[in-house]
């Protein structure tokens, strides 16, 4: 990214016809660490990885509950997302008072979307830092919404964000059709090797690093308990990472091929 | 004219004109502006306090609405044109409202072709009783309700529940403000398949019935439904309509405010119909038996 005389505001056209600063607002979400979201025809998914500041401190929080039926993860400013989250609630609550049923999610992120465009076009405001994946179920079954700090949303099938997220969405591409048919429990488990695939080598999924939201027919929108979460974690640990160049565990001899063609996927610029 | 440093007599509360005493006792209306021309700077002690409250008078705090201020009476209102009963029923995949056609003006029979049931969407209709010049407001409102569906255009419908609701809040808040829509609403429609019957009264009281009669209905209509309803639980809809008629018929022999004239709002799985307006047979050959009136 180079600097140039047309990124100082926000309400400045660069000649190529580009915001300058919403692009750099959505550097803020690349930065974030990784979250993973994807759907059945039942059930949606949201997977984030935590990351902790320093050994002291407890791992960030990625995943906010927003109504029974909603949940999001988020990647970028922290803040930014609170803020965003507080009116997403206030949204759900006005609407399940005066309505008695749950408010749709397209259109919750419809009136999100509305509100994050605002502040890419006055001069006293700036974008909102960080991307959303919302989870929700609703009458038209589960869904799962990407949005940007450009205030675009999109409906997406699964989708990654965040840092080193492109061999998510690599993982994700490839799998794409066997998601509709799963059941809840293959559907994280696809979630947690896409969010895998984001490590750099040294790290493993663990309790402490992974978040689990999911939401679906039936289910309220839930965020997984440390048991819970060690279960799904041990069934996938003995398959082999794309992205790293060895397995949490060895159980038989790994393909020869696997290293080399794995180390390409991993890489991502950032 | 120059006038010495004056004493603020006292503020007056609606509107926080300082009433300036002047020589002799006389008072002068005086506003903030002019405030500064009595020569006070803004610092000096009297504009320093200024838009405080006086000793013993009531303070409006900045901000807030003045609901006590009496800026405006409290409105409690009368109904001018009416409606008189609506009469809703359940059967066995749907519902079924229906009111007369008359909006009476007092005891004058004076409208004698007002719509009082409304198809909302495919799955709701709504009957009403009372004022009908708050109808045909909240109805605009319905309406554009409709209308930011149909733009949303994302695949949902409003629910009958949802309106149900979105109306016992609405009426319920005007009720608190002392200026209720004077309005007797019925909703009727099918809910996630199963058919749903609900009113809403104008002070906001709600309840959910296999059977609604508004007014004068519920004295005379209200038993009759009750006794049919007990006999047949899952009534077809040609039965419901005969039972509605007949409770109609009766309605229009004993309320004195009723029409022949009707319609009903029939809600099944296929969606919404409101009928044209169609008319009661009535027998009066008994009329000039009774007496004492």
């Amino acid at each position: 990214m180079f600097r140039n005389q047309y990124d100082s505001d926000v309400t400045v056209w660069s000649p190529q016809g580009r915001l300058h600063q919403v692009e750099y607002a959505m550097e803020a979400v690349k930065l974030g660490s990784a979250t993973v979201g994807l759907k059945s025809k039942t059930h949606a998914v949201i997977l984030a990885l935590k990351r902790a500041s320093s050994e002291l401190s407890a791992h960030q929080k990625k995943i906010i509950p927003i109504d029974n039926h909603i949940g999001m993860s988020i990647a970028g400013l922290t803040a930014d997302a609170r803020i965003l989250s507080r009116y997403m609630r206030t949204e759900c609550l006005n609407y399940r008072y005066s309505h008695d049923d749950a408010l749709p999610v397209s259109r919750l992120i419809t009136d999100v979307g509305n509100k994050m465009q605002v502040c890419t076009q006055r001069y006293d405001r700036r974008p909102y830092g960080v991307g959303l994946l919302v989870a929700g179920f609703d009458d038209n079954g589960p869904h799962i919404y990407q949005t940007c700090p450009s205030a675009n949303y999109f409906d997406c099938k699964a989708m990654a964000i965040g840092a080193r997220s492109q061999s998510a969405r690599t993982y994700l591409e490839k799998n794409l059709d066997k998601f509709a048919d799963c059941d809840l429990e293959e559907l994280v488990k696809h979630g947690l090797r896409a969010l895998r695939d984001t490590l750099p080598n040294e790290v493993d999924l663990s309790t402490k690093n992974v978040s689990i939201g999911v939401v679906g027919a039936g289910l309220d929108f839930t965020i997984y308990g440390e048991e819970e979460m060690s279960r799904l974690l041990t069934a996938i640990e003995g398959e082999e990472r794309r992205g790293g160049t060895q397995a949490a565990a060895e159980a038989a001899q790994p393909p020869a091929a696997e290293p080399a063609a794995a180390e390409g996927e991993a890489m991502e610029t950032e | 004219m120059a006038l010495k440093a004056t004493l603020i007599r006292r503020i007056c509360p609606p509107c926080d004109d300082k009433l300036v005493h002047l020589r002799l006792g006389m008072t002068k209306r005086v506003n903030t502006t002019e405030m500064a021309h009595l020569g006070t700077d803004a610092f000096s002690a009297k504009s320093f306090w200024h838009n405080g409250p006086a000793p013993g008078a009531f303070y409006n705090f900045p901000g807030m609405q003045s609901g006590s201020c009496n800026k405006e009476a409290q409105r409690s209102q009368q109904p001018i044109t009416t409606g008189t009963s609506v009469l809703g029923l359940k059967f066995e995949n749907g519902v079924i409202i229906c009111a007369d056609t008359l909006g009476s003006y007092g005891s004058m029979a004076r409208f004698r072709d007002c719509q009082r049931v409304m198809k909302v969407n495919n799955n709701i209709a709504v009957g009403v009783g009372g004022d009908y010049a708050d109808f045909q407001y909240l109805k605009r409102i319905i309406d554009q309700k409709i209308m930011d569906e149909h733009i949303a255009d994302d695949g949902f419908s409003l629910k009958p529940k949802a309106l149900y609701t979105w109306l016992t809040r609405v009426m319920y808040n005007r009720r608190n403000r002392f200026d209720p829509l004077w309005n007797n609403y019925v909703v009727g429609g099918i809910q996630e398949g199963v058919p749903f019957l609900g009113a809403v009264d104008l002070r906001g009281m709600a309840y959910q019935d296999r059977h609604i009669a508004t007014g004068y209905g519920g004295y005379i209509a209200l038993p009759l439904l009750r006794d049919a309803a007990e006999k047949n639980p899952n009534m077809t809809q040609q039965q419901a309509k005969d039972i509605m008629e007949k409770c109609l018929e009766v309605l229009y022999y004993r309320d004195a405010r009723s029409f022949p004239k009707y319609q009903m709002a029939i809600v099944t799985a296929d969606g919404v119909t409101v009928s044209d307006v169609l008319e009661l047979k009535s027998n009066w050959e008994v009329a000039h038996m009774i007496s004492g009136f």
